[in-house]
């Protein structure tokens, strides 16, 4: 019976938790009009979510694209189809890859620092001194950090497959001696510029709202100690790992 | 970091960012050449397709100059309607224009080869190709062969 009754709450506790979820983004979105005039508090922000995650993006997705280079060529080579490296390297970069490989570092490198900033901003009263002098703090801390986690990750993620690519070029024709002209060429006639980059992007564009979404959300709800705060980074990182590896699944469905 | 080190680097993060859409676009994608997206539309029967499918190449000499765009059935007589995008550039395409299925290599993916014809009229959006070969099956010429080596062999 008891357990019936924690299951119950759970459920509960899960459905108001996502009502207040969606509440705190129609309250992120109606405050985004105001801070249009103060575009350099998002400037600042692009610069804290965006650049600084910049070095992590770069060498991962070189990395990633040298691993895909190495472990295509090894499988395509018994086959005679080492041609397609080019090909393969950037159809799973631009279509799952890079997307989803970007989102989850986004979540670890940006996301769990946006939840520390705002839930500690809230364990030392500062939003609460913001109300008392009638500022919005949802607006003035919140929604810059929104939009620019929106606005950085598609970026991150056209650099993060850009290098994966060459990366894959490092690997395949540098190292493996595969044709240069049969990689690009293989890639430009095989990868289509709707359906594989722009539905990547879209990912991306979705990828960059959920997450940064649930950062700001998680900082915001958090319980007001260093536990709390504590709690709630791990959960940005968690949820937002979940959300975008469920949501992938969903979006491939969709468009592809 | 003084504020205008922060702007800096923000706008080059923006333009980079924006850099690789384009790399990407032009480069991987292929924007540029690749796509017709506005070309005049043909149609050909083929009794059999092989394994063509939607977006394989459409060649002339060798050269690609459009896509397949869509392939379907004929209610009427069962064979399948292959319907070409060509790029407006071609338009002198002969009316007895002759298409046939071919194959990249041996085991390669297959293509539409068009071989111009001696018509003075030109193709046209919405005109038909009547003169088609179909696609060569392995599996059936193999099959073809065995056969006729059993028949020659008794």
């Amino acid at each position: 019976m008891n357990t019936l009754r924690l299951l119950g709450k759970w459920t509960l506790d899960n459905v108001q938790r996502w009502g207040r979820e969606t509440i705190f983004l129609l309250h992120v979105l109606a405050g985004i009009p105001s801070i249009l005039g103060r575009f350099y508090l998002v400037i600042h922000q692009v610069f804290a979510v965006g650049v600084l995650t910049l070095v992590i993006i770069l060498v991962s997705g070189l990395f990633v694209g040298m691993v895909l280079g190495l472990q295509g060529y090894n499988t395509l080579v018994d086959f005679g189809a080492e041609s397609s490296l080019g090909l393969l390297v950037a159809l799973s970069l631009t279509r799952e890859l890079g997307p989803v490989l970007t989102a989850l570092l986004f979540a670890g490198r940006a996301g769990s620092a946006l939840t520390a900033e705002i839930g500690l901003m809230k364990a030392t009263e500062q939003l609460a001194a913001m109300e008392m002098m009638a500022v919005d703090p949802v607006a003035r801390v919140v929604a810059p950090r929104f939009i620019a986690g929106f606005l950085s990750v598609p970026l991150l993620t056209m650099l993060f497959i850009t290098v994966g690519v060459w990366g894959g070029h490092l690997v395949g024709v540098v190292l493996l001696g595969v044709d240069a002209g049969q990689y690009w060429s293989a890639m430009q006639n095989g990868v289509d510029f709707y359906d594989d980059i722009l539905n990547g992007f879209v990912k991306s564009v979705v990828f960059g709202f959920v997450v940064t979404w649930i950062a700001v959300f998680e900082g915001y709800d958090a319980t007001p100690t260093s536990e709390g705060v504590s709690r709630a980074t791990t959960r940005t990182v968690v949820n937002a790992s979940l959300a975008v590896l469920g949501l992938d699944f969903v979006l491939t469905s969709l468009m592809f | 970091m003084t504020k205008s080190a922060v702007e800096l680097w923000v706008g080059l993060f923006v333009a980079v960012g924006l850099a690789a859409l384009a790399v990407l676009a032009f480069k991987v994608g292929n924007l540029s050449a690749g796509d017709i997206r506005d070309g005049y539309k043909v149609t050909a029967r083929f009794g059999n397709i092989g394994g063509l499918s939607i977006k394989a190449p459409v060649t002339l000499a060798g050269v690609r100059i459009g896509r397949v765009s869509d392939i379907r059935i004929g209610r009427d007589d069962y064979s399948a309607i292959v319907e070409m995008t060509v790029d407006n550039k071609y338009d002198n395409m002969p009316l007895d224009t002759s298409a046939s299925i071919l194959t990249q290599g041996l085991l390669g993916a297959q293509y539409i080869g068009l071989d111009p014809g001696a018509e003075e009229e030109f193709l046209k959006e919405g005109d038909r190709i009547e003169i088609t070969q179909s696609a060569i099956v392995l599996e059936q010429l193999i099959g073809q062969l065995l056969f006729g080596k059993a028949e020659g062999g008794d």
